[in-house]
C-alpha cells in the first residue's frame, strides 16, 4: 500500500472527468432503479394507516407464520448446511464435484418451477405417498429448498482455508472429535455460518415463487407475508400492502446490517 | 463502444416492434378467472367473420374483482368480462364503464351458469343441499369473497337459499357464518380454488356449474351437484370508454350474443341468455323450481349486497371473516 | 465410520430436497410422450412468453453489467461520501422479497403515484407493458455483476493501472486494456448468475406485468397459468425448458467459480 504513495495523487486528479461521469452515472442508476421506487414505498405507508394495516389481525399472523417458518428454515439448514459443507471439504468421493455443482440449483431455477415441482412430489399425486400440500409443511420444505445453499456456501471457503494442524495437535493431545469440532473448528466457521443463515433467513423471509401453488393461501394458516403482500396489491388495498411491505423491507435491511456486522467481525479476527 | 451501440441498437429496435404490434386493430380482454376455453373459441369464431377479420386479441385471466381494481389501476383493456355485474359497477364508478352498460341486449349479460356443489367421486359424504354444507365434518372450499366473484356468488346463494325455504334474515346471516366455519381453502380466483379441491383439499368446492363442466371437459376427474335452491349466476360483459378500438369491441361483444357465439357457450358449459337456444340444451342445464336471481328482493340487487356484504370495513363478510378466522 | 455417517446424512438430505424435485421435472414432462412436450413448448403463447422473458434479459443483464462494473470501480478506487449507503442500496435486492419491489414500482408509476401523471400525460405505458417488467428485472438481478467485480478488483490493487498510466495511457485506454482484461472472469460470473435472474425471476414481474397473454406473460408467468389452467403438461413443458437453462447455468458457474486465492 505504501509503495504506491507518490503516483497516487497524479491518478486521482487525471481521472476527476471520469470520477464525476462514473459516480454520477451510478447515483442516477441507483436512483432510479432501487432508490426511488423504495422512497415511493416507504412514502405510501407514512400517514394513519401504516398502524391499523399492521397491526390487523391477517397482516400479524402471516408476518408471525413467515418469521417462524423461515427462521426454522434457515436453522435447519444452518446444520444441514454445514454438515454438507464438511463433507465438500473434507471428504472424497466419486461424483463429489457433481453435488457440490447441484448445491447451487436453487440459485439457478426459477421458484415458480421449484414450486410445481415440490408439489408434484409431495402433494395430492405424489409418487412417494407423501401428501403436505396447502399445509404449513409445505411452506416449511419450499424454504428449505431456496436457502440450502447459503450456509454450505459461506462455510465453504472458510473450511477450506482452514489450517488442519491445530485440530491433529488437538487430537494426538487426546481431545475428542467432538471437543475438536467444538473448541476449534466451529469458532472459526461461526462467522460464516451466522452471515449464511442471516442471508437464508432473509432470502426465505421475501420468498414467493415457491409459495404460490404449493401453500393454499389460507388466511390466518397458511398465508405467508409475501403472498399477503401480493394479495392486497390485488385487491387494490395499496395501504395495507405497503405497511407489510415496508416491514419486510426493514427487516430486509436489518439483515444486511447484519451481514455486514459479522464480515467485519470475521475480518477482525483474521488483522488480529 | 461499437459493442454498447449494438445492444442500444437493439434496445431501440425491440421498443419499435413492441410499438408498431400496438398500432395494428386489437382488442384486450380482461376477463374473470374461468372462461378461457369458451371465450378462445367465440374470439376465433369473430375473427372468421368479416367483422372480426384481421383483428387481433389479448387476453387476461384473474379473479374477477382483482382484475376490475386493476382495470381501474390502468390495466390496458378494451372489453371486460366479469363474473358479477358488482365488478362492472366498480369501473362505473371509476369512470371507465358507461353507466348504461346492462341497457344493453340481455341486459348486458353475455351468458348465465348456476351455482353448483363439486365433490369427490361417488359423492362419499352425501352432500345434496346448503343444509349439508353445515353438517360437522364437511369441509368447504370456496374462492375469497373480496377478489372473487365467484365468492360473491357463493356468499349471496348460500344466504339466499335459507330465505328462499322461510329463515329469517338473521337465521340466513348466521348461516353464512356458519357456512364459512367449515371453510378449509380460500384462494383468490374461482380457477385457483378449483384447483385447490382437485389437488386433494376439502370435500366441496362452491363453484360455477360452467367451470365444473369446463373442467371435466379438460379430463379432471369431477361431480356436481345442483342443489335445489341455488343463484343464477349472470356473467356481463362491457366495453371501456376508453378503448381506442371502441367500434370493433362493440361489435365483438354484440357477437357475444349472437346465435353462433351463444351455441358456442351452451357446447361450452354455459347457459346461453338466448332463451331458444337454452331450450336446444335444456337436457343439458336442468332447470330447478327454486332457482334465484341477485334482483331476489331479500338481495336487492349487487349495488345494495354489495355494501351489505361485502364492504371490506364494514360489510357482513369482512365481520364474518374475522370472527371465523381470527 | 463417522466421515461416513455424516456423508449419508448430507447427500440424503441433498437428494430429498434437490435432485428429488430436479429428476421430478424430467419425469412428468415426459411421461406423456415427448410429442405432448414439443406441442406444448410451441404454442404461439408459449413462445411468446419464452421471448419476453429473452427480450427482457437481453436488456436487462447488459445494464446491469456496466453498471456493476462502473459501480464496483468507484466502490474500490474512488474516494467519496455514502459509500456505505450505496453498498447498502446495490446490496438491497439480495436481501429484498421481489413482491415488495413489484409493490414499489407500482405505487411509483401506478395511478397515483409520482410519475403517473408523467408517463400517462406522454401516452407511455409504464406499469402492464415491458418498461415496468424490464425495471423490475433490472432491480432484483442489480447486485451480482457488483459484488463478483469488488473483490477481484480490490485483490488485484492498482499497481497495473498506474505503470499504465505512468507510461502515458489515458483513463480510457487503461479502463479497457488493463482494468476489464484482469476482471473479466468475475464478470462473467456475474453476468452468468444475473441471467439465471432474470430469467427465473417471478414475484416482482408478477406484480407489474398484468400478466396479459401473448403481451406481458414470461414464460415463468405462463408456467403459473398453465398450472391454473389444468394444463400440467403445458406448465412442466415449460418448467423442463427452464430447468435445462437452470442445468446450463449451473454448468457455467461451476466452470467460471472464482477458486480462493488463485490469480484473476
Amino acid at each position: 500500500m505504501a509503495a504506491s504513495a507518490t503516483p497516487l495523487p497524479r491518478l486521482v486528479e487525471r481521472g476527476s472527468a471520469g470520477d464525476a461521469l462514473s459516480l454520477g452515472f451510478v447515483t442516477a442508476f441507483l436512483s432510479v432503479v432501487v432508490c426511488l421506487p423504495i422512497a415511493a414505498l416507504v412514502w405510501a405507508s407514512t400517514g394513519g394507516a401504516f398502524w391499523t394495516a399492521v397491526s390487523s389481525a391477517e397482516a400479524v399472523a402471516a408476518l408471525k407464520l413467515t418469521l417462524a417458518v423461515a427462521a426454522a428454515a434457515a436453522l435447519v439448514n444452518a446444520v444441514l448446511g454445514t454438515i454438507t459443507a464438511w463433507v465438500l471439504v473434507r471428504d472424497e468421493f466419486r461424483g463429489k464435484s457433481v453435488v457440490d455443482a447441484v448445491i447451487d440449483l436453487p440459485f439457478a431455477l426459477p421458484t415458480i418451477v421449484a414450486g410445481l415441482v415440490l408439489l408434484a412430489l409431495y402433494g395430492p399425486h405424489s409418487p412417494v405417498g407423501v401428501n403436505i400440500a396447502f399445509t404449513r409443511t409445505a411452506i416449511f420444505l419450499a424454504l428449505l429448498f431456496v436457502t440450502l445453499p447459503f450456509v454450505v456456501r459461506t462455510v465453504q471457503p472458510v473450511l477450506r482455508e482452514l489450517d488442519t494442524e491445530m485440530e491433529d495437535a488437538a487430537r494426538s493431545l487426546g481431545a475428542a472429535d467432538r471437543t475438536v469440532f467444538r473448541r476449534i473448528v466451529l469458532p472459526t466457521i461461526l462467522p460464516g455460518i451466522l452471515s449464511g443463515v442471516t442471508l437464508a433467513f432473509a432470502r426465505a423471509v421475501g420468498e414467493i415463487g415457491a409459495l404460490v401453488i404449493i401453500s393454499g393461501n389460507l388466511p390466518y394458516k397458511t398465508e405467508v407475508a409475501s403472498v399477503f403482500v401480493f394479495n392486497r396489491i390485488q385487491t387494490g388495498d395499496r395501504a395495507g400492502a405497503a405497511a407489510v411491505a415496508v416491514v419486510l423491507l426493514a427487516i430486509s435491511f436489518a439483515v444486511l446490517l447484519a451481514v455486514g456486522g459479522l464480515r467485519r467481525l470475521a475480518t477482525r479476527h483474521e488483522r488480529a | 463502444m461499437p459493442r454498447i451501440r449494438l445492444v442500444l441498437a437493439l434496445c431501440a429496435a425491440a421498443a419499435l416492434v413492441t410499438a408498431a404490434a400496438a398500432g395494428a386493430a386489437s382488442i384486450n380482454v380482461v376477463a374473470y378467472s374461468t372462461p378461457k376455453t369458451v371465450l378462445a373459441k367465440i374470439i376465433q369464431a369473430w375473427q372468421a367473420t368479416p367483422d372480426g377479420n384481421g383483428v387481433s386479441f389479448t387476453q387476461s385471466y384473474g379473479a374477477s374483482t382483482d382484475q376490475a381494481k386493476a382495470v381501474a389501476a390502468g390495466l390496458p383493456a378494451d372489453v371486460v368480462f366479469l363474473s358479477t355485474g358488482d365488478d362492472v359497477d366498480l369501473l362505473v364508478d371509476a369512470d371507465l364503464v358507461d353507466a348504461n352498460w346492462n341497457r344493453q341486449s340481455y341486459k348486458g349479460i353475455a351468458a348465465d351458469t348456476v351455482v353448483v356443489f363439486a365433490v369427490r367421486n361417488g359423492n362419499p359424504k352425501h352432500i345434496k343441499g346448503w343444509n349439508d354444507l353445515i353438517r360437522p365434518g364437511v369441509q368447504v372450499v370456496t374462492p375469497n369473497p373480496f377478489s372473487s366473484g365467484s365468492a360473491k356468488w357463493n356468499v349471496l346463494a348460500g344466504y339466499d337459499a335459507q330465505r328462499r325455504v322461510g329463515k329469517t334474515d338473521k337465521q340466513a346471516v348466521a348461516y353464512v357464518q356458519q357456512l364459512f366455519s367449515h371453510v378449509v381453502s380460500q384462494d383468490t380466483s374461482g380457477r385457483n380454488a378449483t384447483n385447490t379441491f382437485l389437488a386433494g383439499k376439502g370435500d366441496v368446492l362452491l363453484t360455477y356449474e360452467s367451470e365444473a363442466l369446463a373442467s371435466r371437459a379438460a379430463g379432471q376427474d369431477i361431480q356436481y351437484v345442483i342443489p335445489r335452491q341455488t343463484m343464477l349466476i349472470e356473467l356481463p360483459i362491457a366495453v371501456l370508454k376508453s378503448s381506442s378500438n371502441k367500434e370493433a369491441a362493440q361489435k365483438f361483444i354484440r357477437f357475444t350474443k349472437s346465435d353462433t357465439a351463444q351455441e358456442l357457450f351452451a357446447q361450452n358449459g354455459f347457459r346461453p341468455v338466448n332463451p331458444a337456444i337454452l331450450k336446444k340444451y335444456a337436457s343439458k342445464y336442468p332447470t330447478r323450481p327454486g332457482i334465484f336471481t341477485i334482483d331476489d328482493k331479500t338481495i336487492g340487487g349487487w349495488r345494495a349486497a354489495d355494501k351489505r356484504w361485502f364492504d371490506p370495513n364494514n360489510g357482513l363478510m369482512a365481520g364474518i371473516e374475522k370472527t371465523v378466522g381470527g | 465410520m463417522r466421515k461416513v455417517g455424516l456423508r449419508v446424512v448430507a447427500l440424503g438430505y441433498l437428494g430429498l430436497v434437490l435432485v428429488g424435485p430436479l429428476t421430478m421435472v424430467f419425469w412428468r414432462t415426459f411421461e406423456h410422450g415427448f410429442g405432448t412436450f414439443w406441442s406444448t413448448l410451441s404454442e404461439p403463447n408459449t413462445v411468446h412468453a419464452f421471448e419476453l422473458t429473452l427480450l427482457v434479459a437481453a436488456i436487462a443483464v447488459p445494464l446491469n453489467t456496466v453498471f456493476g462494473i462502473v459501480c464496483a470501480l468507484a466502490i474500490v478506487r474512488r474516494r467519496f461520501p455514502g459509500k456505505g449507503i450505496v453498498n447498502a442500496f446495490v446490496d438491497l435486492p439480495l436481501a429484498l422479497s421481489p413482491v415488495v419491489v413489484g409493490l414499489s414500482l407500482f405505487l411509483l408509476y401506478g395511478r397515483g403515484g409520482w410519475f403517473y401523471g408523467f408517463f400517462t400525460g406522454h401516452g407511455v405505458q409504464i406499469l402492464f407493458a415491458l418498461p415496468s417488467m424490464v425495471l423490475a428485472t433490472v432491480f432484483v438481478s442489480l447486485p451480482f455483476v457488483a459484488r463478483e467485480v469488488v473483490p477481484t478488483l480490490r485483490e488485484i490493487g492498482e499497481e497495473q493501472e498506474q505503470a499504465a498510466h505512468t507510461l502515458g495511457a489515458s483513463g480510457w485506454q487503461t479502463f479497457w486494456r488493463v482494468t476489464l482484461p484482469s476482471i473479466r472472469w468475475a464478470v462473467i460470473y456475474g453476468v452468468v448468475l444475473t441471467t439465471a435472474r432474470c430469467l427465473g425471476e417471478y414475484g416482482a414481474v408478477a406484480v407489474v406485468s398484468g400478466r396479459i397473454e401473448g403481451k406481458t406473460e414470461t414464460a415463468t408467468l405462463r408456467v403459473q397459468d398453465q398450472y391454473e389452467n389444468f394444463n400440467l403438461a403445458g406448465a412442466y413443458g415449460i418448467s423442463l425448458a427452464l430447468a435445462a437453462i437452470a442445468v446450463c447455468v449451473l454448468v457455467a458457474m461451476t466452470m467460471l467459480r472464482p477458486r480462493e486465492g488463485a490469480p484473476a
